[in-house]
């Protein structure tokens, strides 16, 4: 049995240890605003906060989160979280989306660390994190705008 | 285990296949006389009479484990690690950062964990990402990617290259470091480094007592 919290509430699974985070957060939980897309950690759909940092669900095992704290897009909120929100939303930055809820996912965790990110470090923290769609530019537009909106 | 068939999306796999194609299969040209699979005891090498002989070809054997791909990968000599048996560049794109541990957003604990983890993801030349609690990279100035033996060999005995290191505790690193032990627990997928950590840690203790000599080329 694993104990874990997921968006603030406390959650236990009692599977097989090895099933990967994504698995019990949309097939479970079902909360399905996390993406699979590869399953390999090859594109960063399944990215959720894993105490407070980005994380892949689909090569996390549901053993490995004991105690730990998992915030997916359905939880994810403060300030950084509202900037980009209205940030994307101004922008209309997704095509299909498909992506989108592990690009916010990276864009937020990266803002919380680096409030006003240059485009070296959008580079550095989204790299992982692919567009089939290919929107990548207003993505980086979006998370100038929201680190802009955070300023005094 | 009828998670592992409870995939949703799995329409999504092919919007991803560009991440796919750049995982090219493993294959590097092995040299047929060269056994890579075993290292020879550090004992055999009594019969090498001239001790800088014996040092150098000590050197040379522990060298299979020290030019492996799964040592050169994370000493690379570029700020992004190698992947893969044929070294190439990591993907998804991953830079060193502080310590060695990735850039903020996209550190190596964003994927790797503290164990090796087997994937369930459909991907034929990834069976399971790499894992240790101390998973990170080399630091530059212990680069050895694109160095000959000789060149790493002398890297090792420069305490301004090889992280302040006296030779005996380059003996107990080489021996006994949980990181470098992963070399021969590499995870499925995944060629281990030839012989085992014991055997290592004795070619290079032997190395050492030897004088530390360093092959020419
Ligand atoms: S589904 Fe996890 S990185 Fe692609
Ligand atoms: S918006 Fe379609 S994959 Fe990113």
């Amino acid at each position: 049995m694993v104990t874990f919290t997921l968006n603030g509430q406390e959650r236990t699974f009692d599977g097989d240890p090895d099933t990967p985070l994504l698995w019990v957060i949309r097939d479970f939980e079902k909360l399905t605003g996390t993406k699979y897309g590869c399953g390999v950690a090859q594109c960063g759909a399944c990215t959720v906060h894993l105490d407070g940092m980005p994380r892949r669900s689909c090569v996390t095992p549901i053993a490995t989160i004991e105690g730990s704290e998992v915030v997916t897009i359905e939880g994810v909120s403060g300030t950084e979280a509202d900037a980009v929100k209205t940030a994307w939303t101004g922008l209309d930055v997704p095509q299909c989306g498909y992506c989108q809820s592990g690009q916010i996912m990276s864009a937020v965790a990266l803002l919380q660390m680096i409030p006003k990110p240059t485009d070296a470090d959008i580079d550095g923290a989204m790299a992982g994190n692919i567009c089939r769609c290919a929107t990548y530019h207003r993505i980086r537009a979006a998370i100038h705008n929201a680190a802009s909106s955070m300023e005094g | 285990m009828n998670w592992k068939f409870a995939i949703t999306g799995v329409a999504a796999l092919c919007l991803f296949v560009g991440a796919g194609t750049l995982l090219s299969p493993a294959s590097v040209a092995q040299d047929a006389k060269t056994d890579t699979k075993t290292l020879k005891p550090a004992a055999s090498f009594q019969s090498i009479a001239n001790e800088r002989e014996r040092s150098v070809a000590l050197f040379q054997e522990a060298g299979k484990v020290i030019q492996h791909p799964r040592c050169v990968n994370c000493h690379p000599a570029t700020d992004r690690p190698l992947q893969g048996a044929n070294m190439h560049p990591h993907q998804p794109p991953v830079f060193r950062g502080d310590g060695g541990m990735g850039l903020p957003g996209m550190q190596c604990t964003t994927c790797h964990s503290a164990d090796n983890t087997p994937v369930v993801g459909q991907a034929d030349t990834i069976k399971s990402i790499p894992g240790n609690p101390a998973w990170h990279l080399a630091p530059i100035e212990m680069a050895w990617a694109g160095k000959s033996l000789a060149q790493i060999c002398q890297q090792i005995k420069d305490p301004a290259r090889n992280g302040g290191k006296t030779m005996d505790e380059i003996v107990e690193h080489m021996a006994h470091d949980e990181l470098v032990g992963w070399g021969w627990n590499p995870g499925a997928g995944r060629e281990p480094v030839p012989g085992t950590q014991a055997e290592f840690g004795e070619l290079i203790s032997a190395w050492v007592k030897s004088g530390a000599a360093c092959p020419a080329s």
